[in-house]
């Protein structure tokens, strides 16, 4: 294998594998100030006990997502250099950005919301509780942001030529705002809300079935609940919005998102099939002229085709990309589908006496996993063969001085220590969800270190 | 070129990225160094204090060297590309040690099988240490210069890296951190730990004193180009001259046992020595061992003026931002370590 497939498998392992992560970090940080601001309000312990639980799961979350996430930021020098060097008056100034806002923000505030509970006010600890959730969701603005602008460039000039070309800011909320990076981080930024809370159902639900924490599980159900629900319907609109955008500004992307190839015919949607790149045919499930429909409002509009741009100019896997993204679309629709079913029988107050219910919500952690990740699988093979689209290549985008060897050593370290990341990641995980929320609620410890600086008659 | 203060925006640019890896250098300096020396305290309460001591603030330590490497990237995309693909096997390994101490820290207090604490404590202490020799290796390569040839490629091989300056370079870091490392964790401990720290602390101390020496000489005899800005400009030697001073007021400060002021004054002689780097290495920041012609500098290497002067308007904005609540979370974790239901 040459140093571009190396390198492209090395990039797309280790940023997937990253991914498990920040979304659940920012969907449970959501989570989390809704269940301390319940505290903050009602003064009742339980919301305590649940917040507490919830931000050791989310330390150990951030703890993996912080270490993976400094691999990618050096893997655009080491194996990029190429395209270190053509985006970096753009793509710096965005991750320049992200470090000084963001992540610093989250990181300095998360050690006062891990060891901080005694040593600082309950208002305080919200605050820094709400300063990490922010800095997390900060973050994914300036990652979104720099990706969109791969995506959909705008704000800039081109200047110098062959090894020297590269790209320069010309106006710089041009840049940010450019055209599909709005639509792009509402949709990533739903798809990371739904993570947190479905892992927070997921994990409640479980509770339930084996009668363990059962009133703290009940409350804390509802509060993800309330997150799932309205976040599967927004993302409906938000995905819908950004195919639009897609449509615009990527037609050869969406082209392979429906397996579309002749621009002189309408277009059909899929609800499921598979594509033959060879004979540029579908075999599906269809509605016809569905496509058509949704992006024109009409049924006899033909819609831009695969074949209107030249092969070296589109993207090569049309199956995969129309795989990853139709299944994403199938599962948003599942995540619909429960939260609705949840919230009719929350109505009709027999929610958690559904034992099948329920049990499918105990393993539900995994759908928005599996289609935040095949959501970027798609948008990003989709992109191919560019890596900033129609400028710069993914084959011109490589490291000049760095050869297959070494991308097999690091590529091959990776997979080793990202395994042992993974089991350990699960392990901790599972044992501490088995030791669950910390019951019975003792009245000596957890109030008067809480309520000390309320009641100064505490204070010894 | 646009200017601020008639000085042009890549050279502030210079000064933004020397100040945040001087304030990586500082912060994770202490914690790398008290992981360097975590395996001198053989107890297993001792190994949880020397630990906590760290707990709430090694995480932050480590973003600045996640701002420094995006700052590296925005304003010498130039320099960021050439360095990271030429140190490759270095950096991958940097990432690898960087997650395996990260784990170890987290992971080591979930279980108490002695094993495991064990392989944790091992794996921690030397993922520290390595860190703070390839960190030291990475600076040697720069002061000693690169390969850099035509076209911004790398021509040399990976052994290299591993010449005598910057391995003495290296081990000088490792000197320089366990010493700073000693220093912040005798703030921060009592009793019997205390008392090995002291020790530690003047151990360190000696060790490091002994490696600037040595490093001091063989920069003069073998690396002339840092020595000729203070030929230039001989005020500049104001700059070593206080960083000597800081360290004779560490081993006065130690004797007296005023810790806050060894640790200030440590901070200090970190700072100088980048000082000392950022001016002898200016207006370059990688030099060519080919041909000078292939020199990246401030000039050739930095982003547009435009985005440059978008940039220093966010470092204007966040950097107070930043110190401030950094300087909170300190304030907030101050005094000596006890250890409660939330520790590792």
């Amino acid at each position: 294998m040459d140093v571009e497939i190396l390198s492209r498998i090395q990039f797309a392992f280790t940023v997937a594998f990253h991914y498990i992560y920040p979304p659940l970090s920012i969907g449970l940080g959501v989570v989390m100030v809704l269940m301390e601001g319940m505290y903050l309000r009602t003064k009742d312990p339980i919301y305590e006990k649940m917040t507490r639980f919830w931000i050791k799961i989310f330390a150990l979350i951030f703890g993996i997502g912080v270490a993976t996430g400094i691999v990618m930021e050096f893997e655009f020098g080491t194996n990029w250099a190429a395209y270190s060097r053509y985006v970096g008056d753009i793509f710096g100034s965005a991750l320049a950005a992200e470090g000084i806002f963001a992540f610093a923000l989250e990181s300095g505030f998360l050690g006062i919301l891990l060891f901080g509970w005694n040593r600082v006010g309950p208002k305080t600890h919200f605050f820094a509780t709400l300063m990490v959730a922010l800095g997390s969701m900060f973050s994914a603005v300036w990652i979104v942001v720099a990706n969109s602008w791969q995506q959909t460039p705008a704000g800039f000039k081109i200047e110098g030529e062959g090894m020297h070309a590269r790209a320069v800011v010309t106006d710089f909320w041009q840049m940010v705002f450019n055209p599909s990076s709005v639509d792009r981080l509402t949709h990533v930024l739903i798809g990371a809300f739904l993570a947190g809370a479905f892992l927070v159902l997921s994990v409640n639900a479980y509770y339930i079935l084996r009668n363990r924490h059962v009133v703290i599980a009940k409350k804390a159900f509802k509060i993800a609940l309330l997150v799932a629900g309205i976040s599967s319907f927004a993302q409906l609109l938000s995905g819908h919005h950004s195919a639009d955008g897609v449509a615009v500004n990527q037609p050869a992307k969406l082209a392979a998102f429906e397996g579309h190839y002749d621009s002189l015919a309408v277009a059909d949607l899929y609800l499921f099939g598979w594509v033959n790149n060879s004979s540029q045919k579908v075999y599906g499930l269809k509605i016809p002229h569905g496509l058509t429909f949704l992006i024109h409002q009409d049924f006899n509009t033909p819609v831009t085709g695969l074949n209107a741009f030249k092969s070296e100019d589109r993207p090569g896997a049309v199956n995969f990309v129309f795989q990853t993204y139709h299944i994403m679309v199938i599962i948003g629709m599942l995540l619909i589908l429960l939260s609705t079913i949840a919230g009719y029988y929350l109505y009709k107050k027999s929610l958690f006496e559904q034992q099948w219910l329920l049990q499918i919500f105990a393993w539900s952690v995994f759908l928005p996993q599996i289609a935040n990740q095949l959501g970027w699988y798609s948008a990003e093979v989709g992109r191919q063969p560019w890596v900033v689209y129609g400028l710069l290549r993914t084959s011109d985008a490589l490291s000049e001085s760095v050869r297959a060897e070494q991308v097999w050593f690091s590529l091959i370290l990776f997979t080793l220590v990202y395994l042992l990341l993974l089991t350990l990641f699960i392990y901790l995980l599972n044992k501490k969800i088995k030791h669950g929320y910390d019951e019975p609620i003792n009245q000596k410890e957890s109030i008067p270190n809480y309520s000390k600086r309320d009641n100064p008659l505490l204070d010894s | 070129m646009e200017t601020f203060l008639n000085i042009p925006y890549s050279t502030w640019w210079y000064l933004v990225i020397g100040a945040v890896f001087t304030g990586y250098a500082i912060l994770d300096g202490f914690d790398l160094g008290a992981g360097a020396l975590h395996l001198f305290f053989k107890k297993e309460e001792s190994r949880r204090i020397a630990l906590n001591a760290i707990g709430p603030v090694w995480d932050g330590n480590e973003v600045w060297l996640v701002i420094g490497g995006g700052a590296l990237f925005a304003g010498f995309p130039i320099v960021y590309a050439t360095i990271f693909s030429a140190f490759y096997e270095l950096f991958m390994l940097f990432l690898v040690l960087l997650i395996l101490r990260a784990i170890s820290i987290e992971f080591r207090s979930k279980e108490k099988m002695i094993w495991w604490r064990k392989t944790w404590d091992i794996t921690y202490s030397l993922a520290s240490a390595m860190l703070a020799l390839a960190l030291g290796l990475v600076l040697g390569n720069i002061i000693h210069g690169v390969a850099i040839g035509p076209n911004y490629k790398y021509e040399g091989h990976l052994a290299d890296f591993f010449n005598p300056f910057s391995i003495l370079i290296s081990v000088t870091t490792l000197a320089l951190f366990m010493m700073h490392g000693a220093i912040y964790l005798v703030m921060k401990t009592e009793d019997r730990l205390y008392a090995k720290l002291t020790v530690l602390t003047k151990n360190s101390t000696i060790f490091f004193v002994m490696m600037y020496a040595l490093t001091t000489i063989a920069t003069l005899l073998y690396i002339p180009h840092m020595a000729e800005q203070y030929k230039a400009y001989p005020e500049m030697f104001a700059i070593p001259v206080i960083s000597m001073l800081a360290l004779a007021n560490i081993t006065r400060s130690i004797t007296k046992r005023k810790y806050l002021l060894a640790f200030i004054s440590s901070a200090v002689v970190i700072a100088m020595l980048m000082v000392m780097v950022a001016i002898g290495l200016f207006p370059n920041i990688v030099i060519s061992t080919i041909d000078p012609i292939y020199n990246l500098t401030v000039e050739n290497s930095s982003s547009s003026s435009k985005s440059l002067g978008i940039m220093l308007i966010f470092v204007l904005i966040g950097v107070p931002l930043v110190a401030a609540y950094t300087s909170f979370v300190f304030y907030t974790f101050r005094g000596k370590v006890k250890l409660d239901e939330q520790s590792y």
